[in-house]
């Protein structure tokens, strides 16, 4: 087997840093443990990444940046410029992916169910008047609804809206995050995870992780505070479900043309309608990540993986 | 629906083992983005990390060295509870310059007065006894006390710190509802997070309302030697030595990775507080301690803290002059005499918790009001620290900080939230949304 070096990715200036740092050690960490011959290397995106790229070319990159650059495509742009090969999807997949909006648009028009949305500026609230504006959204959306930043993960800057007197304290949380929001129609569903990875079987949907968080919001805390939510793998679905949901995960991995791994969040409402709600392609591999889990729950571990999607390359 | 499993995973086999006190705790968005301020591209304006860069590192290179040839045995081993007699003795130097006269028996060396704060807390608190704290007071205090399980209750301060009347209403009303107050906490000199020292009249109206109360002192005073003008702030503690608990630090004099403080306590109480670190630690490190002393012993120790005075100084004025003319008006702040920190206040009421995103996405970094308190106050507040930053990295730091609160202004303004609390604080009770203590 030919020994390989690989640098994984991790770090960068996004909310989700944190997050990413966490993700990273545990990628390289589980690299480390089924391909001790390789040389596995870990590093942060800033001025000392190119210099060090260009001196100390790796054989393949593990980006598992979070948030802007490192889901957005451009640090995959970059890496495509310098020849370098690197795990997950192109840049162009990666823009599509991590715009909302435009991942929703992409995913609808094959058919799969996806909440009603607007896509607001904050010119818009502020040319037009925010208070008209947030009106006739709310008549339109109906409440309650989801308010969030179009781009960025974690739930960060996410607010379920019940009431109309709440949305503009929920605008302002999620323009602290980007200069565009999402306003979406709430579902009342079971909260499902799909993953997809290119494994040894080709193209295949890992066991869907079906998500109980204590508080009944999934958001950042429930997401990275372990203990606070209950993680169901494979999900409490019937068999039939179950394959739709695999279904809708590789449908949204073909139409947005991902590659090797990517995660789609997706709700089961009570009339069994799957609606998808968004796709990373940088999933969080954290101790209390999803991906981790639905790679757990198909008896393979991250480590191995990985390590195939690299030596596919 | 398949048949469903009882129960699923929640990646914790422990989850329901935790004490209560430890479910308290818990981190958050917030404190997240402290990763990101640890990067060099951001201004962090936001951990109180003392300049030990000021410090010659060749010198303290020796010191070290010293130690180690000559009491190498003895700086490797286990020590007393109580901490070195010879460095006690010299805290006695220390701490006589504000004031504080004792014996070397009533010191007890700790690890960082974090240490003693945790030992006096679980000394004389149970579950539900009162501590009085300031409005807004240290998050570090606020974290062992709530560990304890302690009712946490704010006491109003003015730019002169604590309020004698409002502490005496406090007193009253606690007390008429059946609560028994064990602790009154104060830093009276150049306060964290508030940069306000409480004038020489003021702290005796303090003692005494404290000793008619029956109320024990905490007094914690790191930055007592760092004052900018004239001779540092006398310690209540040197008008009582029975009432006050003294708690000292070498963190903001020497240098905060040496983890060495320590408390100046009663007879009583300072038996207590040597069992319970014992029990805690057995000794403080003795390698740490040794160096401390020699470095006293052997360096011009109170020339390296007039050297620390005007480094901070000269920030503290970097940063009064960036506010005064980049901060959009009704933007107002503290003007810190001595210490760490200045406390600002947002126009309008915007929230520094909500605006925290945008801020670091602008590369600049504060603590937002909240995790100065228990109840939900701050939410318009925030501690700029001046401490570690150079001046210009300061001034560029308020720069993007003052253009991070007119956009936020815009947005309020846009969507009327402005001068409208948001409905409760977006930091859920027990999470933090304060940084770790070693974020710049």
């Amino acid at each position: 087997m030919k020994s390989r070096h690989v640098l994984v990715l991790s770090g960068g200036l996004s909310p989700e840093r944190d997050v990413s740092l966490r993700s990273g050690r545990r990628v390289a960490d589980a690299l480390r443990d089924v391909r001790p011959d390789w040389r596995i290397a870990e590093a942060d995106v800033d001025a000392a990444l190119l210099p060090s790229l260009q001196q100390n070319r790796p054989d393949c990159i593990v980006p598992l940046l979070h948030g802007a650059a490192g889901e957005d495509g451009a640090l995959r742009d970059l890496l495509e410029t310098l020849d370098i090969d690197y795990v997950g999807s192109d840049a162009s997949g990666s823009r599509l992916a991590f715009d909302k909006p435009v991942a929703s648009t992409l995913v609808s028009g094959t058919g799969v169910a996806v909440p009603e949305f607007v896509v607001m500026p904050q010119s818009t609230f502020r040319e037009l008047g925010a208070p008209a504006v947030m009106a006739a959204i709310g008549d339109r959306i109906g409440f309650p609804l989801v308010v969030k930043p179009t781009r960025g993960g974690s739930a960060l800057g996410l607010s379920i809206v019940r009431q109309s007197e709440d949305l503009p304290h929920a605008m302002v949380s999620a323009f602290a995050y980007g200069e565009t929001v999402m306003i979406q129609r709430f579902i009342s569903g079971t909260e499902v995870a799909v993953s997809v990875i290119n494994g040894p079987d080709g193209i295949r949907a890992l066991p869907a992780v079906e998500i109980v968080p204590e508080s009944g919001m999934y958001d950042y805390h429930a997401r990275y505070t372990a203990g606070t939510t209950e993680f169901f793998c494979p999900a409490r679905l019937t068999e039939k479900m179950a394959a739709t949901v695999s279904e809708v995960g590789l449908t949204v991995h073909s139409v947005l043309g991902l590659s090797d791994l990517s995660r789609s969040d997706v709700l089961v409402d009570d009339d069994g309608v799957v609606w998808f709600l968004e796709v990373n392609v940088a999933p969080g591999m954290t101790e209390t990540s999803l991906m981790p889990q639905a790679i757990s729950a198909a008896d393979l571990s991250v480590g191995d993986v990985l390590a195939h999607i690299i030596e596919s390359d | 629906m398949n048949e469903r499993p009882s129960s699923g995973s929640r990646l914790d086999p422990w989850v329901d083992s935790y004490a209560q006190r430890a479910k308290n705790v818990s981190g958050s968005a917030i404190r997240a983005l402290f990763s990101v301020a640890s990067r060099p591209e951001v201004v962090s304006l936001a951990g109180g990390m003392p300049y030990v860069q000021a410090l010659s590192m060749d010198h303290m290179a020796d010191v070290a060295a010293r130690v180690v040839r000559e009491q190498g045995a003895r700086a490797l081993q286990y020590g007393s509870g109580q901490g070195d007699i010879h460095l006690r003795e010299q805290i006695l130097d220390i701490t006589a310059e504000v004031g504080v006269r004792a014996h070397p028996d009533d010191i007890i060396v700790t690890t960082g007065s974090q240490m003693a704060l945790d030992l006096v807390t679980r000394t004389f608190c149970d579950p539900g006894d009162v501590v009085l704290v300031e409005s807004p007071s240290y998050v570090g205090a606020l974290g062992v006390f709530r560990s304890y399980e302690c009712d946490i209750v704010h006491v109003a301060m003015d730019d002169d710190g604590l309020v004698p009347n409002a502490l005496r209403e406090t007193i009253e009303s606690i007390r008429a509802q059946g609560k028994r107050i064990k602790l009154l906490y104060t830093i009276p000199s150049f306060q964290n997070p508030a940069g306000v020292t409480q004038p020489a009249e003021r702290r005796r109206e303090i003692l005494e309302i404290a000793q008619s109360a029956g109320i024990a002192v905490l007094e914690d005073d790191p930055y007592g030697l760092l004052g900018f003008e004239g001779d540092p702030p006398r310690a209540l503690r040197a008008d009582d030595d029975q009432g006050v608990i003294y708690l000292g630090s070498f963190s903001k004099t020497i240098a905060s990775g040496l983890r060495v403080g320590w408390a100046i306590a009663p007879h009583g109480v300072r038996e207590k507080l040597v069992l319970a670190a014992e029990a805690a630690t057995l000794c403080p490190s003795n390698y740490s301690q040794l160096t401390v002393s020699e470095y006293l012993a052997t360096q011009p120790w109170r020339e390296q803290i007039k050297s620390f005075r005007e480094v901070y100084r000269e920030r503290r004025d970097a940063l009064l002059d960036s506010l005064q003319a980049m901060m959009p008006e009704g933007t107002r702040w503290t003007i810190p005499a001595g210490g760490f920190y200045s406390w600002v206040t947002l126009p309008d009421g915007l929230d520094a918790t909500a605006m925290l995103p945008r801020a670091v996405a602008e590369l600049v970094a504060y603590v937002p009001g909240t995790g100065f308190y228990v109840d939900g106050q701050g939410v318009s507040n925030m501690r700029l620290s001046y401490c570690y930053p150079e001046p210009d990295r300061i001034r560029e730091g308020v720069r993007r900080l003052s253009s991070v609160v007119e956009s936020e202004l815009e947005i309020a303004r846009t969507f009327g939230t402005a001068s409208v609390p948001s409905p409760g604080s977006p930091t859920a009770p027990g999470e933090s949304s304060t940084p770790g203590p070693d974020v710049a």
